[in-house]
């Protein structure tokens, strides 16, 4: 099983490979990937570079193009394929169908992967994009019990990535059109989900208050710890009972699974945060390699140990983790 | 341009339902969705039962029905229920997730493609066409500008011919999915042990900032706009885009009030000013969807 590390630049690149990912993924400096952040991915130069660093170490290099692409700007798309091959990616990270379709006629021999922004969740979904792009893997989308993945690795066609640890996105990914509601970007067309330049910070006599494109999050009593205000997770007001009515401050975290991941199959696990720091990419790397090392050389004896826990949870939203929708009581 | 009724995308008991769909059959929709596209836990009415409905509804009317299907499938078991209503034999079938363009590309049966469609560009739009795509419904998170963009486009690639172009015109707009039931979860519930609260809100449970601001409605597993979307002041421009067809989306209340208001804009164009705290039309002008540009 491939442990697939999230790299926002260079530095993190390098670090993902050093702590032992095999391979790792990045995004062009443009709107054509889902963390199109200032300050962050590769611009043509930094990517043969990081094509080169991956490539001497024998590991592989992921771009992902997965974004949905603009009406009349198809081209700038295309353009991030030829570039993503001219490089030598070992594998397109792809959610847009019109995308797939390009790359899949122009570069059949370059590998495919349906992005999980793709929102793929069924048997009927991977055999559209098996027999339509000839893809080779599939990202599932975090919506998916255990059980579920189980029955999909049974019978799919095609080789299967989940989602590791990271960030929680909660809702199916693609198809969350929450941020562009409030803000007018989302994910789908600007890569973006309630992007940095709508939040505002205030202190107010009721608490700090955090407020996206004018519309108030979360406010934070003294003695509470302050989070982004990504929109799902804020507390709002169900009734006149103030809850945190979506999501909580929380990360996914499946170290425990990697037992039931590795029976069934599962070709690759995928740790999110491209937007994070080489910090944490090496923080998550080095424990997951350990934890999947451990796991190779004693099958039968598996145990997490509090230790990676304790620092996983430390690069953790609300320094909390969950196995989210992977165990059904999430739901 | 033709005017159709969306499907209902809260859960109602069946005999609610059912009169529904009685006063649909006689109101000025041309077209008519029907169909689960959010739970398949909601099993008020069943795959046959929509199909009788949707045979009922057909029935000495000049209404063209459609079978409207989920959005989000995660089981064999839920692609058992979609297999069954594709191949329904009698009606035409909105896809909301690939597994139905796959499924209705087997059988060779032309279908809509739905909001849940991500369909943002004129290459998949082709891929669709290909599949058998007759209608196509873009994602509601996409403005005027981008829709003029694709269908010129497509009138420049000779394919405008070849399909439908409607929009999402009115009503609470379906934005997210998850695998958690938020409506469950309002009641402190596990989604497993919902005891079907959903049908208890026959229009979803408000989700409010501290402040009072309507921000989102939650309807079981869907997340949905806190504002109702109104494009009746666009009507004559979606005309001149050539849009097809207006969807007003099903709604215990109003849709039958508006889909006469939005018909009646054909001939005696009015100007609505919205309401600033209960409208938003901010999507359609490329500006934050819960906004309102007059």
């Amino acid at each position: 099983m491939e442990l697939l590390c999230p790299a926002g630049n260079l530095p993190a690149l390098k670090t993902a490979i050093d702590n032992g990912a095999d391979a790792v993924y990045i995004g062009m400096k443009d709107d054509t990937n889902a963390r199109h952040f200032a300050g962050l991915n590769f611009n043509d130069g930094k990517l043969a570079k990081a094509s080169d660093y991956v490539h001497e170490r024998g590991k592989k290099l992921h771009v992902a193009i997965n974004t949905f692409a603009h009406a009349g700007a198809e081209e700038r798309w295309k353009k991030a394929v030829d570039n993503a091959v001219a490089i030598g990616t070992d594998a397109l990270i792809i959610a847009d169908v019109g995308v797939l379709d390009y790359a899949a006629n122009k570069y059949p021999d370059v590998e495919r992967h349906v992005s999980v922004q793709a929102s793929t969740t069924n048997l009927e979904a991977i055999k559209f994009f098996k027999n339509n792009f000839d893809v080779e893997r599939v990202v599932l989308p975090r919506v998916l019990s255990v059980q579920q993945v189980r029955q999909l690795a049974k019978s799919s066609p095609v080789d299967l990535e989940v989602f590791a640890f990271g960030s929680l996105c909660i809702m199916a990914e693609g198809r969350c059109y929450l941020s562009s509601y409030m803000t007018g970007e989302s994910p789908n067309t600007v890569g973006a989900c309630s992007p940095a330049k709508y939040v505002r910070w205030q202190e107010t006599e009721q608490g700090l208050e955090s407020r996206l494109n004018n519309v108030l999050i979360d406010r934070y009593q003294s003695d509470e710890n302050a989070g982004y205000p990504t929109l799902c997770k804020g507390r709002f007001e169900v009734d006149n009972n103030v809850y945190h009515a979506l999501e909580e401050p929380t990360s996914l975290n499946t170290l425990e699974l990697i037992p039931e991941l590795m029976a069934m199959g599962i070709v690759s696990v995928k740790i999110e945060g491209r937007q994070r720091s080489p910090a944490y990419v090496e923080q998550v790397a080095k424990t997951w390699r350990m934890a999947l090392d451990r796991y190779k050389q004693n099958p039968d004896n598996f145990a997490v140990e509090g230790a990676w826990m304790q620092t996983l949870a430390n690069l953790s939203e609300g320094a909390q983790t969950t196995l989210g929708a992977y165990h059904r009581k999430w739901q | 341009m033709k005017f159709s009724l969306g499907p209902s995308l809260f859960f109602w008991p069946k005999s609610q339902v059912e009169s529904y769909y009685q006063q649909a059959k006689s109101s000025s929709a041309d077209i008519i969705y029907l169909g689960e596209t959010v739970c398949s836990k909601r099993r008020e009415l069943r795959a046959k039962d929509w199909i009788q409905l949707a045979h009922e509804v057909a029935k000495d009317s000049n209404k063209q029905v459609v079978i409207s299907t989920m959005t989000l499938l995660e089981s064999p078991a839920e692609i058992q229920v979609l297999k069954k209503l594709c191949d329904n034999g009698d009606f035409l079938v909105e896809a909301n997730d690939l597994s139905a363009v796959q499924i209705m590309h087997d059988l060779k049966m032309p279908f809509v493609a739905g909001p849940a469609i991500n369909c943002y560009n004129l290459s998949t739009l082709k891929v669709l066409l290909k599949q058998g795509m007759m209608r196509w419904l873009m994602p509601v998170e996409l403005s005027g500008d981008w829709l003029k963009s694709i269908l010129q486009e497509a009138e420049e690639a000779g394919v405008r011919n070849q399909f439908e172009c409607e929009v999402f015109s009115w009503g609470y707009l379906p934005l997210a999915y998850s695998a958690r039931c938020f409506t469950a979860r309002s009641e402190d519930r596990p989604k497993d042990d919902c005891q079907y609260c959903c049908i208890n809100y026959p229009e979803g449970r408000r989700m409010n900032s501290r402040e009072g601001e309507k921000v989102f409605v939650l309807n079981g597993i869907q997340t949905m706009s806190g504002y109702q979307y109104n494009l009746i002041n666009e009507v004559t421009a979606l005309q001149e885009l050539g849009v097809d067809i207006a969807r007003i989306s099903a709604d215990n209340e109003q849709a039958f009030i508006q889909l006469d208001k939005f018909k009646q804009q054909l001939t005696q164009p009015a100007h609505y000013p919205l309401d600033g705290v209960n409208e938003c039309n901010g999507f359609w002008h490329k500006i934050a969807g819960m906004s309102i540009a007059q």
